[in-house]
């Protein structure tokens, strides 16, 4: 078999047996090391949990969940399973909503880290004779150095420009002969503008074949346009900072899915409200427990991030699993007569309509006692003159939201640009219901 | 045969007829009838004016959700049962109206409506020997 299109062979080709085999073991080891870390031995010992008593993988779920306050918490280093002087570097997350979260890494874990983000940029084709441009910003954000190490350890020409600067990004890609450019899909778009204005055609004047784009969520349609605009191949890296950062799912050339590394995490989807896990294919919180990491192993990680493992096997070879695109946060989650609701559903089927602008509001309230939902959508262009072929879209509307979140809202057509602009985090929700 | 209506997107709060008014306003454009039912939630405000296209694209610019529609508008005479000999053409060939309203323009009554097929009742109006109107000749009336 030609395994030339797989960087780690051994460990991408594995079958669903021995990836389970190999997470046993590596996540047997991450326990017992987490002994070491005294946020971990305290919150085992107050639950009477001991390393042995995690047999299988099944037995992960008797290991509580770590949160971000948990990180918080323990600011800067108590969840650390190794003493400092083995640690080699740190990253830090912002800390705009409170104490920032520390993640500490051993030379190991960055060379591992960097292995991971290697194996990405292989998967979707690129080698050791692509030149490839990080406009990324560089320092305590991952995105700069997690792909800077990874592209060296592909062995390709690496052109660490940083965030900003537009004219120099493009002289870069056009003097150096860049072919892959890491850049969040804004950006991406925003190139493209300044080539149109300095008069550069993507497609005649650059190398570029390659995009990687993630850490801003976009819809596929987004992708596409990109694609169509710099005339590339955009691929979707998933990343976040207290999983080192980029290099934890990506997607394989297929573009349906980002296959998550399973010898570096295990993978679970949960009800955020129940904890427990959903049916698979079905969305829910990612939560993901480090089994390929040293200095700061975190076990069952509520990553806030809500997604869902798509089902089936992908046409790559790779077994392992499929994350589907990120569709919000659980914090986002809306729960109306004990259902579940993410705002995600509601947006996607409302972009079904060509009727509708793409600003929408939805109201929680209570009427007589009862909770309901309305949401407000624009119309963008009056269609018709017709009284009875609105009423006729606001049913139709009204019955494609409760197929897809299994209550009857209140569908209200509103005038083109009488709602809350969707820039930035835009207020697409109003709880205004009453609290017993 | 048909002339062009404004048919515009207005919520039903206070404030949202004026807004469409004075973007109308601003661009000299001059009104003929405006027509508006009281329903819940929105309502379609319909403009019989001056320069349809143009309203059109000020509307539009203005994000308005707007259309042009095109409409029947038919001159009356001034008496008594008029309006109902007219209907009752109308109902003879089974032509349901959608709307209707009407005006007065220089001492004749245009009863502007619309039905579910143009081209029958194209050709009710031909037949019949309706007067008719057309865009050119509603501005000379004015």
């Amino acid at each position: 078999m030609d395994t030339s299109q797989y960087l780690h062979p051994d460990k991408e080709l594995m079958t669903r047996e021995e990836i389970e085999a190999l997470q046993l073991e590596r996540l047997q080891k991450t326990v017992r090391h987490c002994m070491n870390s005294p946020f971990y031995k305290q919150r085992f010992e107050s639950i009477g949990l001991t390393p042995d008593d995690i047999k299988s993988l099944d037995d992960l779920r008797k290991i509580p969940f770590t949160t971000k306050q948990d990180l918080r918490d323990t600011y800067p280093f108590g969840i650390a399973s190794v003493p400092l002087d083995k640690c080699v570097r740190l990253h830090s997350s912002s800390g705009t909503t409170g104490n920032p979260t520390v993640i500490l890494h051993t030379q190991r874990d960055l060379d591992e880290w960097a292995n991971a983000v290697a194996r990405c940029l292989h998967m979707v084709g690129l080698r050791p004779t692509d030149v490839f441009q990080n406009s990324s910003g560089y320092g305590m954000f991952t995105g700069g150095l997690g792909f800077q190490y990874g592209a060296e350890r592909l062995g390709m020409l690496t052109v660490p420009a940083a965030a900003g600067n537009t004219l120099r990004q493009l002289k870069f890609i056009k003097d150096f002969g860049t072919t892959a450019l890491h850049a969040i899909p804004s950006y991406a778009a925003r190139l493209y503008e300044v080539m149109v204005e300095q008069g550069i055609d993507p497609r005649k004047d650059t190398k570029l074949k390659t995009l990687v784009i993630g850490a801003e969520p976009h819809s596929e349609e987004q992708r596409r346009r990109i694609e169509n605009m710099l005339g590339v191949k955009a691929y979707n890296s998933f990343g976040m900072s207290e999983m080192c950062g980029p290099g934890v799912a990506f997607e394989c050339k297929e573009q349906n899915g980002l296959h998550i590394w399973e010898d570096y995490y295990i993978v679970e989807i949960v009800d955020p409200e129940t904890l427990e896990p959903v049916p698979e294919g079905q969305i829910g919180e990612l939560v993901l427990t480090t089994i390929n990491r040293e200095a700061m192993p975190l076990l069952r990680y509520r990553t806030r991030d809500l997604t869902r493992i798509l089902p089936g096997e992908c046409p790559c070879g790779r077994n392992h699993k499929r994350l589907d695109r990120m569709q919000g946060r659980s914090d986002d989650m809306i729960i109306l007569k004990g259902v579940n609701i993410f705002p995600i559903q509601i947006e996607k089927i409302l972009l079904q309509f060509q009727e509708l602008a793409t600003d929408y509001l939805i109201t929680l309230e209570t009427l007589d006692n009862n909770d309901g939902m309305t949401i407000e959508v624009e119309l963008s262009t009056l269609f018709t003159d017709d009284y009875a072929r609105l009423e006729k879209l606001t049913k139709e509307i009204t019955r494609r939201l409760k197929d897809e979140i299994l209550v009857t809202p209140r569908v209200r057509l509103v005038a083109n640009g009488s709602l809350p602009k969707s820039e930035g985090k835009a207020v697409r929700v109003k709880d205004l219901r009453k609290k017993f | 045969m048909t002339i062009q209506q404004l048919s515009v997107f207005v919520e039903n709060k206070s404030g949202a007829m004026l807004h469409i008014l004075n973007l109308l306003k601003a661009e000299g454009i001059q009104l003929l009838a405006v027509n508006i039912a009281d329903t819940v939630e929105y309502g379609i405000f319909r403009i019989i004016c001056s320069e349809p296209s143009k309203a059109y694209n000020v509307l539009k610019d203005a994000k308005v959700s707007v259309t042009l529609t095109d409409v029947f508008a038919i001159e009356l005479d001034d008496e008594v049962g008029e309006l109902a000999n007219v209907l009752e053409i109308f109902n003879k060939e089974g032509i349901s109206i959608t709307y209707l309203y009407s005006f007065l323009l220089n001492g004749k009554g245009i009863m502007i409506f619309r039905t579910i097929d143009n081209e029958r009742t194209r050709e009710v109006i031909n037949l019949n020997h309706l007067k008719f109107i057309t865009e050119p000749n509603l501005y000379t009336l004015v």
